[in-house]
């Protein structure tokens, strides 16, 4: 919010600089995100009293001596502007002199004739007709005749001062204009606010049959209407329109003026409606109707629904309430009456009409911070105080409230100084506690430790006594008073991570033992980005968590699946010539339990791997899942996996877990792969591996508690055997049928594969060593032969498997 | 005999000198030491010596032997020295050239600080509690204070999945779940994603957050600023103080935003504490004895404190990054810096 420092010292006598005030509102909780300096990019511009201009022969300009007290008596400048005349008093920028833009003047000759500076229109110094009278004219600045030369034009033009750009924090909505900035900063220096006038009289005119209804007291818990008639049409004076402008508004006639100048000076929002153009004056404040219009004064259509606040003239919608009037109701040159409007509307009302209609204003950001009823009266009492003292109007005796009823003081309650202390810490003393909320306008009698407390009506952030008071107490106190403790009444407690957390933690350490690097994406993406793994239309994976207001439709879904985020880091980085790597993301994906959501969705921690580069192969990622399973004690099984769209049919593999199916990883498919967008001839796309494992079940498997066995006193024998089988016949499937041969088999392990005419085509032989594990007592080579029969036995009759 | 050995011995010696190999020095052992050498020889003809100077004779052939043999034990180890030294010369690698191995991948540099932070914490005799990342309307709002119509509700943008399901904006719903399943003590960290509608270079739609809560009897806001105190030195360097300033939160009061003292300049002012001297890192305050209520926790009996860190926003200042769309792009570039 925009301060100006000269309006601030107009209701507090303010002795200290804009820079110490900044640095004492900052401790006190309102960062000034910008002191703006008014003067900051105009150096050594001066008034200057124009001596004489002579006109120089065959050129438009004038050779002018001016008069610039101090700087020089008799100085000569050039000019072309066409108003300059002599005697004249304008602005005298001098050698080195800087204006705003960062326009640097020196003194230089001009066709041979030397100018020492330049003569200045107010535009040049960065004025308008609101700032400073005359500005905009044509030419250069007319200043008046009793302006020193010699002067600093900033102190004669009202650059000389400062604006404050204020964060407000949303529980301060009483701090929402200069008023309430004011009160503020009177509590900190400890000064008196002098309050504006608000005292008015009114005529004995009233009109019948103006009447205020208000239908919807739930949506407008106050309503304040006040008819002002015989309105002189013209414009604000000078004091007005400058502090308008410092706040960032043109004026643009009295009586609008006016109802903006309250709303920055008090805080109220005001409306002022013709009374002419209203059908009846029977003023209704109701809900709108279904696909009732209105066309509000910046000329914008809106319709609206039962949720939108409107005020009515008996008929139709003359103002969208809190946001904007009507433009069938607007104030304008030819307005005689008027019926103001300072009203309380509910801030959350507003704030969802301002959003749904795209319709935001000064008075719609006000209203949804939210106006205190105190605000309401005294926004209404200025501006008709206003209307007098400019005498711009009739103040009549139709005067309307129509309230919900809520109380007229601020709230009480009792506190007592032992407890405000208890949440602070820190032993503030009573007086001082006490000297802090008589600042701040609270009305407090002690009673020893007991306060008996009654806030301020503007506070209706004061909702619950002690803690709110320990607030107002330590930020005027001082926050460096605070003295750190190191939780020392706290009973001790056991900190750390549970069994769970650790075992991620081990998950993310073993996948880097493995040379992944782990990666963190987004949560959500696209229906395309399922699309682009050519996931089914019917698929369990389309079964998404929607979200209803995406910022993109690229990020419109919450993910089922890790693959297609990590699909996409391993494309970015091929893209910027990362042509190598591994990485893994351990992250939730999203199930909703019923469609459309009505409750909390399935969290699922799945872990995500991508491997891709040249040197990788379905091998080395299958290494890397068994590598998982080893530090956790797990042992997987594995079966092709040839319905998963995106992976390569023939070279992908489900993975097992003591039979449960916990995850999919192989190679990406051809069909993905020739997609991608990779820069042509790359052949990186075919080098590119994902796999997705369901953390959640896997971790299921993983024994809470480890029992170790008994190592065997009697030693292992492995034998070698080499087989014949059909090419068809799978490494697993061998393996399986040695290991459920006997019990007696431990390790089973492929050591070579060989392939040959010899053996014969549509044929290979195989070479496993198997390891016997004894168990009770050791094992003789006649044990060993027997286990060999029974298995080379099996191994026929199962998969036609021959010795060789 | 004698003339015979001095002439044995000339030879022998000559011999000696031109072995160059192990096989040439095996042929001398078998000339002169073998069974058939030489020195055998001599034991042989003893036999032709006369009887009474058979010993002395003997005695001077076995003086002889072992002369023989010492000559050739030196000139072995001699030969075995040089055979070794040119093995090793030649089997010799250029050790500079690039090792074989798989590389480490490393942890995120989001996890790494995370953990860092987790690590001061568990210290300090906190748990780690995950509460859902889809949250209903209750816990991230409602509960926490911030009713239907509060403006803070403005402030956060929040992405909605049904009308009062939501993405979390920011993980202090985990206060209320852990204050509804546990009774204090209470020393919690709620760590995970959060989401809000918002996108540019100091804002991405999901970040992660990090939110504490200490509930017990007698806590303080003096507690909050020493274990943050704790908390900003081991993060960032023991001699880094806080400071503590107003701010409004709904779900504490007094509210503060914590600033640290520059670990740039040292608080002198600087382009990082943009010529403060102090860096906001995080908000915090006195848990509201609503937030209390709400849970069922006596705010007459207990009190407590409770804070929110950005990890990004610490990590952003602990590794210098100016972007936080770094984190999300996952360049390994960028990710192989970062070592925990």
């Amino acid at each position: 919010m925009k301060v100006p420092f000269s309006w601030l010292k107009e209701f507090v006598d303010i002795d200290v600089t804009a820079q110490e005030l900044e640095e004492k509102l900052f401790g006190c909780g309102f960062e000034v995100e910008e002191l703006i300096d008014l003067s900051a990019e105009i150096k050594r511009v001066v008034v200057g009293k124009v001596l004489e201009c002579i006109p120089m022969e065959g050129t438009h300009l004038f050779i002018c001596k001016v008069d610039c007290g101090e700087y020089g008596k008799d100085i000569q400048i050039l000019t072309g502007a066409p108003n300059v005349y002599a005697g004249m008093h304008t602005p005298a920028a001098l050698d080195g002199a800087t204006l705003p833009g960062g326009v640097k003047i020196t003194a230089k000759p001009m066709r041979g004739v030397e100018s020492n500076g330049m003569l200045c229109s107010g535009e040049e110094l960065g004025l308008n007709d609101d700032l400073y009278p005359g500005s905009e004219v044509y030419g250069l600045l007319d200043l008046p005749k009793d302006t020193v030369p010699g002067t600093d034009i900033c102190e004669v033009v009202g650059l000389n001062d400062y604006v404050f750009d204020i964060s407000i924090t949303a529980n301060r909505s009483d701090c929402q204009s200069i008023l309430g900035m004011a009160r503020e900063v009177a509590a900190i220096l400890d000064k008196p606010v002098k309050m504006p006038a608000t005292d008015y009289v009114m005529s004995d005119y009233k009109y019948e049959n103006l009447n205020i209804t208000v239908e919807a007291p739930d949506l407008c818990p106050r309503y304040l209407g006040h008819g002002v008639r015989n309105i002189r049409y013209g414009q604000s004076p000078q004091w007005m329109r400058r502090y308008l402008a410092l706040c960032g508004l043109r004026s643009i006639s009295i009586v609008v003026d006016i109802t903006n100048y309250v709303m920055l000076e008090i805080g109220q929002p005001m409306h002022a409606f013709d009374m002419e153009t209203l059908e009846s004056t029977q003023i209704i404040v109701r809900r709108a109707h279904e696909n009732e219009e209105i066309v509000t004064l910046d000329g914008k259509e809106c319709k609206l629904n039962p949720n939108n606040l409107v005020i009515c003239d008996g008929s139709k919608p003359v103002a969208l309430a809190g946001i904007m009037g009507g433009l069938n109701s607007e104030i304008t040159e030819k307005t005689t009456q008027l019926l103001f409007e300072s009203a309380k509307f509910m801030r959350d009302n507003v704030r969802k009409t301002a959003r749904s209609l795209g319709h935001s204003t000064d008075a719609s950001s006000h209203y949804e911070k939210g106006i205190a009823e105190y605000t309401t009266e005294l926004g209404m009492a200025r501006a008709l105080h206003l209307i007098q003292e400019l005498n711009c109007g009739e103040v009549t005796s139709s005067a309307f409230d129509v309230s919900a009823g809520a109380p007229r003081e601020g709230k009480h309650f009792t506190a007592t100084l032992s407890g405000i202390n208890k949440i602070l810490g820190i032993e503030v003393p009573g007086d001082a506690v006490l000297d802090i909320l008589r600042r701040l306008n609270f009305e407090v009698k002690r009673d020893g430790d007991v306060l008996d407390v009654i806030a301020p009506r503007y506070r209706e952030d004061i909702e619950i006594g002690e803690p709110d008071l320990a607030e107002e107490v330590i930020r005027e106190y001082g926050y460096d008073r605070i003295v750190p403790t190191f939780l020392k009444d706290a009973a001790v407690t056991n900190g750390g991570l549970n069994k769970e957390q650790q075992r991620q933690a081990k998950v993310k350490r073993t996948m880097c033992s493995q040379g992944y690097y782990e990666i963190s994406t987004l949560s959500f993406y696209a229906d395309a980005d399922l699309d682009a793994l050519h996931v089914a239309a019917d698929a369990p994976e389309r079964n998404v968590v929607r979200i209803l207001n995406p910022i993109t439709e690229n990020l419109a879904i919450m993910r089922s699946l890790l693959a297609p985020s990590v699909l996409k880091v391993i494309v970015d980085n091929l893209k910027k010539g990362n042509g190598a790597g591994r990485v893994f993301e351990l992250a939730n994906i999203y199930v909703p339990k019923q469609q459309p959501v009505t409750e909390l969705v399935n969290e699922i921690l799945h872990l995500g791997l991508g491997v891709f580069g040249d040197d990788e192969d379905f091998f080395t990622v299958k290494g890397s899942v068994e590598a998982l399973g080893e530090a956790f004690g797990l042992k997987f099984d594995y079966e092709r996996a040839e319905d998963v769209p995106w992976l390569h049919p023939g070279i992908a593999a489900y993975v097992f877990c003591e039979g449960e199916k916990v995850g999919v990883f192989g190679k990406l498919s051809n069909a993905v792969a020739n997609e991608l967008k990779l820069p042509k001839d790359s052949k990186a796309g075919d080098k590119i591996f994902l796999g997705e494992l369901d953390y959640a079940a896997l971790s299921r498997h993983i024994a809470a508690v480890f029992h170790y066995e008994p190592i065997s006193e009697f030693s292992i024998v492995s034998r070698d055997l080499a087989l014949v089988v059909d090419e068809k016949v799978s490494c697993g499937a061998i393996t399986a049928v040695i290991r459920g041969a006997c019990k007696q088999v431990g390790n089973v392990e492929l050591f070579d594969i060989y392939r040959s005419e010899h053996i014969g085509k549509g044929k290979k032989s195989m070479a496993f060593k198997v390891d016997f594990v004894p168990k009770d007592k050791a094992l003789s080579p006649k044990d060993i032969e027997r286990f060999i029969k029974k298995i080379l036995g099996d191994l026929k009759f199962r998969v036609g498997a021959e010795i060789r | 005999m004698e003339k015979k050995i001095k002439a044995l011995q000339e030879k022998m010696e000559e011999a000696l000198g031109s072995v160059r190999s192990k096989e040439e020095l095996a042929e001398f052992w078998q000339s002169y030491l073998g069974k058939k050498g030489s020195i055998a020889d001599l034991m042989k003809g003893l036999g032709a010596v006369p009887k009474e100077d058979r010993p002395a004779m003997g005695k001077v052939i076995n003086e002889f032997k072992l002369q023989v043999e010492e000559k050739y034990q030196n000139l072995r180890s001699k030969l075995e020295e040089l055979e070794l030294e040119a093995r090793n010369k030649s089997e010799q690698v250029d050790i500079t050239m690039p090792a074989v191995r798989r590389s480490m991948g490393t942890l995120h540099p989001i996890t790494i600080t995370k953990n860092e932070m987790i690590d001061v914490f568990s210290g300090m005799g906190f748990e780690v509690f995950e509460g859902p990342e889809i949250e209903d309307d209750d816990h991230n709002f409602t509960r926490l204070n911030v009713a239907k119509n509060h403006p803070a509700r403005d402030t956060q943008d929040t992405f909605y999945v049904a009308e009062d399901i939501l993405l979390r904006t920011q993980t202090s719903p985990g206060q209320i779940r852990v204050m509804d399943s546990q009774k204090p003590p209470i020393k919690v960290l709620v760590p995970g994603r959060v989401f809000r509608s918002d996108s540019d270079a100091t804002h991405s739609p999901m970040f992660h957050q990090m939110e504490g809560l200490v509930v017990d009897k007698g806590i303080t806001l003096c507690d909050l600023q020493g274990m943050l105190d704790k908390f900003v030195q081991a993060i960032f360097g023991n001699d880094i103080r806080t400071r503590l300033r107003p701010s409004y939160f709904p779900f504490t009061e007094p509210s503060v935003e914590v600033d640290v003292s520059c670990f740039e300049c040292g608080g002198r002012g600087c382009s990082l504490c943009k010529g403060t001297g102090w860096i906001e890192v995080l908000g915090g305050g006195v848990v509201h004895q609503k937030v209390l209520e709400n849970c069922g926790i006596d705010p007459n009996v207990y009190s407590g404190f409770a804070f929110g860190i950005g990890i990004e926003r610490i990590a952003m200042l602990k590794y210098g990054i100016n972007n936080i769309s770094l984190f999300y792009e996952n360049d390994l570039r960028f990710l192989k810096q970062f070592k925990d």
